[in-house]
């Protein structure tokens, strides 16, 4: 049976010669597209340069790199019986069809991320990012997701902190979970941070995003009461009512006793996002986390797929330089040279730990068969980076200028127009007031000024691009559209990941205090809520009042964080390999985990201690100090010095822990591998011994 | 073409598990026959999936 469905196989497959050809002529294209954008300079590159290089290398990275992993590295074996086979019940664990894993997975490793990082790094030009992120997501990203899924496989499913356990020892265990639940914090307050950069002074949008909450409720009533489990029509309500939203924003925004409701600053409106984390934290799933959940995974995918289409038809311009002056002086976004920064503001679509655990999570219980990993793993990855690709497309595809105006912070480029108009332009980037007014006019916006956090710009980028297509008249309705569309999923991932964070806090307190532990006890939900709340809510609201915009100092800490969660990952898949008797070939987790140590440890270092105000944290507190110290700031003044310096040592004390942590799971690997292969006690493997297939008679099924 | 467009109409169904709970009676059917107890009715079917989805980390960044 087998044998013949080999046969029925080779019987489709192109000749060598003509299938070595054709690979050929893609690689050749791929260094086409690179030479392309990389040797580029003037004044403007087609879209398409990036659209033909990315494709090309993530071709390549899948076909060549990934068969190599599978087949020499991990040796997948379809033979062997999954969890999913072994353990089917039906429902957490469940032989499902690979296209069917492939978009759960996706659904779950794409967030805001790789729509955020692009657009920030795009200071730099759009080169340093660009490279970044196809050389990084072929040989360090995608290569971590598909090993984690591996080793969660072959041990039952187990997540990420388990293995840690397992494999590394209870040092590296509790390291890991205490690291995931710093960056869980840091991750919220930052998204959060981004959406209240969106909606602040803007009506139209703040009540587009304010409406998302009672429909996902409706949504949430229709399918828990009126038509239970019927996902396909309550989305279809949704997602029309959420359209309706956008186009009624318009008509909030023209009436002049509407749009005082919906019109806050930034302050205001963290203290509002605060008080809804925690509403959606304590409240049950069904009523507004799940239907959110839907929604958000339904238009991420459709927004995504339009993007992709709109870039690959219309072929935008992409006007911003290949590198900027910020490449080595600080930049208005954020501060630091091109390295290690640009490494750590894209984490997300280069190399992101946090999908290890979705890879360690969910996903290993579905998987009908092993080889499966490579595509699952590997594939859906390489359509996460594509999706970074876009945003820094849609970022690139502005005025310079008109990029600068929107990202940059008051603190740095003056809070009047006229001031912020004058800096930008004096650092080489064209923009006028009339220029920006008009935009911002054409967006349905008050100002476009200082926008920092990625959204606004990308919704711009993305508004003109889809603008061409359907005419200039729905622009502002497209910007509106694009806000909402990422609000929905930030809020999302704030929701879900306060959840997250929760269940973990009543887990750890619950070893001191055991009734916390009871998930559904109410005073246990309320205590850890709240707690979990507060501790992203104070980052977030002194993000709002920071004079330089809050994302200039909490993105890289995230980025620093969502590295070190990868480095975990890394170690433990290293672990793993050097246990199986690979360790000639380990360099494959080796060589990103290296590179992720250098960056994250010399962000981390410059993070601390550079002398430059603008990166290091104890440099910028102890000169807000001597200021105070001085009295040269008094009053007021005096007192949000004091709370600056506070945040800033405490922003100092993260970084710290995390860089600590990153040395400390580093030493451990080390140590455990140097046991493993001298042959001394170490802990043993722990992957399940293998067991044939029983639907090892379909095997070949595609 | 009537055959393609339902076979389009049920792929998106199990993409977007729409199609759960006749899956579940499926299996149900096929695995738990002999029990005593009869398969969930829909309801309380897709109350259950919710709660046990939402156990866990679900979402990235």
């Amino acid at each position: 049976m087998a044998t013949n469905n080999e046969a029925i196989k080779q019987a489709g497959r192109l000749p060598p010669a003509v299938s070595w050809l054709g690979w050929a002529a893609v690689a050749v294209l791929a260094a086409l597209g690179v030479a392309a954008i990389a040797s580029h300079r003037g004044e403007s590159i087609d879209a398409l340069w990036f659209i033909v290089a990315a494709v090309c290398i993530y071709a390549l990275g899948y076909r060549f790199y990934s068969a190599f992993v599978a087949a020499k590295v991990l040796t997948l074996d379809p033979t062997r019986a999954t969890p999913a086979e072994r353990f089917n019940d039906g429902r957490d664990f469940m032989p499902t069809n690979r296209w069917i894993v492939f978009g759960h997975h996706f659904a779950a490793i794409a967030g805001p991320g790789p729509l955020i990082g692009p657009t920030l790094a795009a200071q730099f030009g759009y080169l340093p990012g660009t490279l970044w992120i196809l050389i990084g997501a072929v040989l360090g990203g995608c290569v971590q997701d598909f090993v984690a899924l591996f080793c969660s496989i072959r041990r039952d499913g187990r997540s990420l902190g388990q293995m840690a356990r397992d494999e590394l020892g209870p040092i590296g265990g509790a390291v890991a979970l205490i690291g995931v639940m710093a960056i869980m914090i840091i991750l919220i307050a930052v998204l959060g941070l981004v959406v209240v950069n969106a909606m602040r002074g803007s009506p139209w949008a703040t009540s587009t995003v304010a409406a998302t909450i009672p429909i996902a409720i409706l949504v949430g009533l229709y399918m828990r009461g009126v038509r239970p489990g019927r996902v396909l029509e309550a989305t279809a309500i949704g997602v029309a009512l959420l359209l309706l939203a956008v186009f009624g924003g318009r008509w909030i925004d023209a009436s002049s006793t509407l749009r005082a409701w919906f019109d806050y600053d930034g302050p205001t409106l963290a203290l509002m996002v605060i008080l809804y984390g925690f509403a959606a934290a304590v409240l049950p799933v069904w009523l507004l986390l799940a239907p959110r959940d839907y929604l958000s995974t339904f238009m991420k995918i459709g927004t995504i797929v339009a993007l992709a289409v709109a870039i690959v038809i219309l072929n935008p311009a992409v006007k911003m330089p290949a590198l900027t002056r910020f490449i080595d002086e600080p930049g208005p976004i954020f501060a630091g040279n091109v390295f290690p920064f640009v490494f750590i503001t894209i984490a997300c679509g280069a190399i992101s730990g946090f999908h290890a655990l979705i890879s360690s999570g969910t996903t290993p219980k579905l998987l009908a068969n092993e080889r499966d990993a490579r595509f699952i793993g590997y594939g859906a990855m390489i359509i996460e980076s594509f999706v970074a690709i876009m945003a820094m497309v849609a970022a690139c595809v502005l005025d310079p200028g008109v990029y600068f105006a929107i990202n940059s912070p008051a603190g740095i480029v003056g809070a009047q127009a006229a001031d912020a108009v004058a800096t930008i332009s004096n650092w080489g980037f064209q923009v006028s007031t009339a220029q920006m007014d008009e935009l911002a006019r054409e967006m349905g916006e008050a100002t476009l000024f200082a926008r920092t956090g990625g959204a606004p710009s990308l919704a711009v980028g993305m508004a003109s691009i889809f603008s061409n297509a359907f005419g200039d008249t729905l622009l502002a309705v497209w910007y509106h559209f694009a806000i909402m569309f990422e609000a929905l999923f930030i809020l999302t991932t704030v929701d879900a990941g306060t959840r997250v964070a929760r269940f973990m806090l009543q887990d750890m307190l619950g070893a001191v205090v055991p009734p916390l532990r009871r998930t559904s006890w109410y005073p246990s939900v309320l205590i850890c809520s709240a707690l979990v709340v507060a501790g992203w809510g104070y980052f977030l609201y002194f993000g709002t009042i920071d004079p330089l915009g809050g994302i200039n100092s909490l993105w890289p800490l995230f980025g620093i964080a969502n590295q070190m969660l990868a480095a975990i990952a890394l170690c433990v898949a290293t672990t793993v390999i050097v246990k199986s008797g690979k360790a000639r070939y380990a360099w494959v987790t080796v060589l990103p985990l290296v590179w992720l140590v250098i960056v994250t440890s010399a962000a981390a270092w410059q993070k601390l201690f550079s002398p430059d105000l603008a990166i290091g944290f104890l440099s910028h507190a102890n000169d807000l100090a001597a200021q105070v110290a001085d009295g040269r700031l008094v009053g007021a003044a005096a007192e949000q010095a004091a709370r600056r310096i506070f945040n800033d040592r405490l922003d100092a004390g993260l970084t710290l822990f995390f860089m600590l942590t990153v040395w400390v799971l580093v030493v451990e690997t080390a140590r455990v591998c140097h046991a493993a292969l001298s042959g001394r006690r170490c802990p043993p493997s722990t992957e399940t011994p293998h067991i044939p297939s029983r639907l090892v008679e379909d095997w070949v099924r595609d | 073409m009537i055959e393609a467009a339902r076979r389009l109409w049920q792929a998106v169904r199990a993409a977007t598990g729409d199609d759960a709970y006749e899956r579940y009676v499926a299996h149900w059917r096929e695995q738990h026959r002999g029990d005593s107890a009869a398969p969930l009715d829909r309801r309380a079917f897709f109350h259950e999936e919710q709660r046990r989805k939402w156990e866990g980390v679900r979402r990235c960044c």
